[in-house]
């Protein structure tokens, strides 16, 4: 245990004279750079606190000298966006929906409306592009479930599909094998029937027997041509677009569990102008009706 | 400094006492299994009986049969060989989970297991925080802490068995933590999961932990406390106040894992960073730069740069450093005057962050040259750099201007791994590196090959991983705040998570890289222990055992 000062070969500088498990200390001086930056650090901070909103007290805190205030800012911010989005909207909200498409000005500010308003409400299902996927449609093509006018897309978009709303648009597709509608052999026979609806090669023995099946289930809502029906959101059967799934498996399993997706509601969370805008945007970009 | 003897006496003291608490506490927990009707907290009270069970057998066995035995002349090494075995577990373990978050957030498709709910982001994401930090980061600072505190100040660990209590009552904490993370036992609290049980369970540890630490110091043969000693002071007592205030919570009920905190609203989150902030200052700062202080003068032979240094910036630490948590709540319901002290008392700890950086990088002089021939020391001072590095960048970010742009994206992300990866990793690998020969009293590492090639992966990897999250974070804050000339927002949340998506993958890669050379590492590590004395290469004799 040394307890004596020396001095340390290598820098020249004395150590403290202390020493643990041979651990010594020298004695150099604080970095005079290092004090002065923290010094300036200290300058600041003390500066920013008489200028700003800073130390509180009792009842109130210091409000500081440029009077500066978050919450002013953000009322001031939104008025600005406000007044920057007033015009288009204003023009929105008195506008149809025929016109808004037909005027270049209003349809490019609608456009870029719905492109904004889409990404961040609508792209989690339906998919940045609004290409959708398996379940959640496709808004790219001109496959339409429930129609593809100006008006049908507004209304979707107000009241939603199956979304608790009372306007809301409503349909079930019964879920023929978990409720023992169907035997499972006749599902499998209304399956080959689907297939061959779509004009792919099937069991023509099957597509025989479930021929009168389909007429006494399925035509109702799907056409005894199988064509659909946008009334009541019933796809149609006999082209390439398949929202659960085109292969065998996929179709007996929509005629087995009778999957209906939802949609929520947007009336109340957009303005009817936006929805407006949505529409537009949605119409366009899509094949619309 | 006499060669380590033989006499032994009795088995520690304690050992007693430790096993009537044992079955106990077995016996509670299975009452409490029993009676529960609440699924999840009839596992974790299992978990916690097996526990019981198994130290309670321990106990009696070692007891009975006598393989129990004190050494009261010699510094308890055996319960720092388990923390540094634990250490490189833990990291093992916790930068997997890292790595495989990773992948889930670049590859979300391929990684996502909808029938294992247990492997879902959100599950993993606190497994893999607390693993790293509480996990390895604990168990290198408590192992490092036992070693330190019996060298500097030439006493044993004091407390009889209740080191051991520490050592293996920490890993339960760890278990019951992790197993109930899985679960989804959680208070939603970041870096303070764990629900109202395993911190009562912490809190037991924590403060036998502080009474073992403290008695030692008080039983010291040296006349002053060294520096490394006050750091680890510092982070035990500050992570105790820390821990009890932020989880005061009433649980639903004794018998359910479920419980709500005391506080509710801004208050409640102002708590949480206060505990959050703290809990880097004071757990993966202060507590690193207590294993610095001792490993750097060590490695290199050199006398520590200034004490005046040390003595000013760990004052000046211990007192800003409390201020600091306001920053994490920038522009949200804190009333603006708590974000302007948050941030200016950040901007003030630069210097005094950086004192720790000049007096550890500043001890080398007159022996720089080891940088070149030893790569432990390379990889301390490259892990003081990361730590200057990351204390520069902190106060940056907590500029309300930066915080703006900053916030909620990567860059915070990237500065955080700048620091765990760089500064906390790298440090306690360096101290670990230099704990094993002495520990197992080997002349040397096995390779000091596989160390440069564990220390030139690592580094790369934390490079790749920051130099990502540095792009990612900056490109995604710009395009949340891009607006279209009408006013409306030009990104959609989704488009800004693709836009990450090769970034993602080069994080991925980077994290990899870093676990790869710590297995490269545990390898290096196993072989030093297994392989005879006089194998090894010719080194300088391992430090004595015995208290002098």
């Amino acid at each position: 245990m040394a307890h004596e000062r020396e001095t340390d070969h290598a820098t020249g500088v004395e150590t403290t004279g202390h020493e643990w498990d041979g651990i010594k200390e020298l004695d150099n001086p604080l970095p005079r750079w290092w004090l002065w930056v923290w010094y300036a650090t200290i300058a600041f901070s003390i500066a920013y606190w008489v200028a700003m909103p800073a130390w509180p007290g009792l009842h109130s805190y210091t409000k500081g000298l440029l009077n500066k205030s978050d919450r002013a800012d953000v009322g001031k911010q939104l008025n600005a966006l406000d007044a920057q989005r007033g015009q288009g909207a204003a023009m929105l909200r008195t506008a149809s929906l025929e016109q808004i498409e037909k005027d270049p000005t209003l349809q490019t500010y609608a456009q870029q409306v719905g492109q904004s308003v889409f990404g961040d409400n609508c792209a989690t299902c339906h998919g940045i592009g609004g290409t959708g996927s398996k379940g959640y449609p496709n808004l790219r093509d001109d496959v339409w479930l429930w129609g593809g006018k100006l008006e049908d897309i507004q209304y979707t978009i107000t009241h939603g599909i199956r979304s608790g709303d009372q306007n809301a648009r409503m349909s079930q597709m019964p879920a023929y094998g978990r409720d023992e509608l169907l035997k499972p052999e006749q599902i499998d026979d209304l399956t080959e029937y689907v297939v061959k609806l779509s004009n792919r090669p099937a069991d023509a023995g099957a597509v025989a027997r479930a021929a009168p099946i389909f007429e006494t289930q399925c035509s109702a809502c799907h056409g005894l041509d199988g064509r659909g029906n946008q009334e009541l959101g019933a796809p149609n059967l006999t082209d390439a677009d398949w929202l659960y799934g085109a292969d065998r498996a996929s179709i007996r399993g929509q005629i087995y569990a009778g999957a209906g997706g939802v949609m929520p509601t947007w009336a109340g969370r957009l303005s009817p102008e936006t929805i407006k805008a949505l529409s537009v945007y949605i119409h366009a970009n899509a094949g619309g009706q | 400094m006499s060669a380590p003897t033989n006499t032994s006496a009795g088995p520690p003291a304690g050992s007693s006492v430790l096993l009537i608490i044992s079955v106990v506490g077995a016996f509670l927990a299975i009452l409490g299994a029993g009676l529960t009707h609440d699924p999840l907290f009839r596992l974790q009270a299992a978990t916690l009986a097996l526990a019981g069970v198994i130290a309670a057998f321990v106990l009696n066995g070692g007891l009975a049969g006598g393989t129990l035995r004190d050494h009261p002349d010699q510094y308890s090494d055996n319960v720092i060989k388990a923390g540094v075995i634990a250490t490189m577990f833990w990291a093992a373990a916790g930068l997997l989970v890292g790595v495989i978050i990773a992948a889930q957030l670049a590859w979300p498709r391929i990684f996502y297991f909808p029938d294992l709910g247990f492997l879902n982001f959100g599950r993993l994401r606190p497994l893999h925080t607390s693993a790293v930090i509480f996990a390895f980061g604990g168990n290198a600072l408590i192992a490092t802490s036992f070693w330190v505190v019996q060298r500097t100040c030439k006493a044993r660990l004091a407390g009889g068995i209740t080191p051991w209590f520490v050592f293996w009552g920490y890993q339960l904490f760890i278990v019951m933590a992790a197993t109930g993370y899985l679960m989804g036992a959680t208070q939603g609290k970041e870096y303070a999961e764990p629900e109202w049980y395993t911190d009562l369970w912490l809190t037991i540890v924590w403060v036998a932990y502080l009474l073992v630490f403290l008695g030692t110091i008080w039983k010291r043969k040296e006349p002053h406390i060294y520096v490394a000693n006050w750091f680890y002071l510092a982070f035990i007592v500050t992570i105790a106040l820390l821990h009890l205030v932020n989880n005061a919570s009433v649980p639903v009920g004794l018998l359910n894992h479920k419980s709500y905190g005391v506080m509710a609203g801004v208050q409640d989150a102002l708590t949480q960073w206060w505990y959050g902030h703290n809990a880097v200052g004071f757990f993966l700062t202060a507590g690193f730069l207590a294993m610095m202080y001792y490993f750097v003068p060590k490695r290199v032979e050199r006398p520590v740069y200034s004490y005046r240094l040390s003595i000013v910036h760990f004052w000046a630490l211990i007192f800003i450093y409390i201020w600091a948590g306001p920053h994490h709540l920038h522009y949200t319901a804190l009333p603006q005057w708590a974000q302007t002290l948050g941030m200016t008392f950040s901007i003030m700890l630069w210097m005094p962050s950086w004192g720790g950086m000049i007096n550890g990088l500043m001890t080398l002089s007159g022996a720089w040259d080891k940088l070149r021939t030893d790569p432990v020391v390379r990889m301390m001072v490259v892990s003081i750099a990361f730590y200057g590095m990351s204390t520069f960048e902190g106060p940056v970010m907590s500029i309300r201007a930066v915080n703006a742009l900053s916030h909620y994206t990567d860059w915070t992300i990237g500065h955080v791994h700048s620091g765990a990866l760089g500064w906390v990793g790298f440090i306690s690998f360096g101290a670990v590196y230099c704990l094993v020969p002495w520990l197992w009293k080997k002349p040397g590492l096995y390779s000091n090959k596989m160390v440069e090639w564990h220390f030139w992966i690592a580094t790369t990897g934390i490079l790749l991983y920051i130099a990502a999250m540095w792009v990612s974070g900056i490109m995604e804050g710009l395009m949340w705040r891009e607006y279209t000339p009408q006013g409306f927002l030009a990104y959609s949340f989704i488009e800004t998570v693709s836009a990450k998506h090769i970034e993602n993958i080069i994080r991925t890669v980077g994290g990899l890289m870093y676990l790869a050379g710590a297995l490269i590492m545990i390898v290096n590590l196993w072989k030093t222990i297994s392989t005879p004395y006089a194998e090894l290469a010719d080194a300088p004799a391992a430090p004595a055992t015995a208290i002098a």
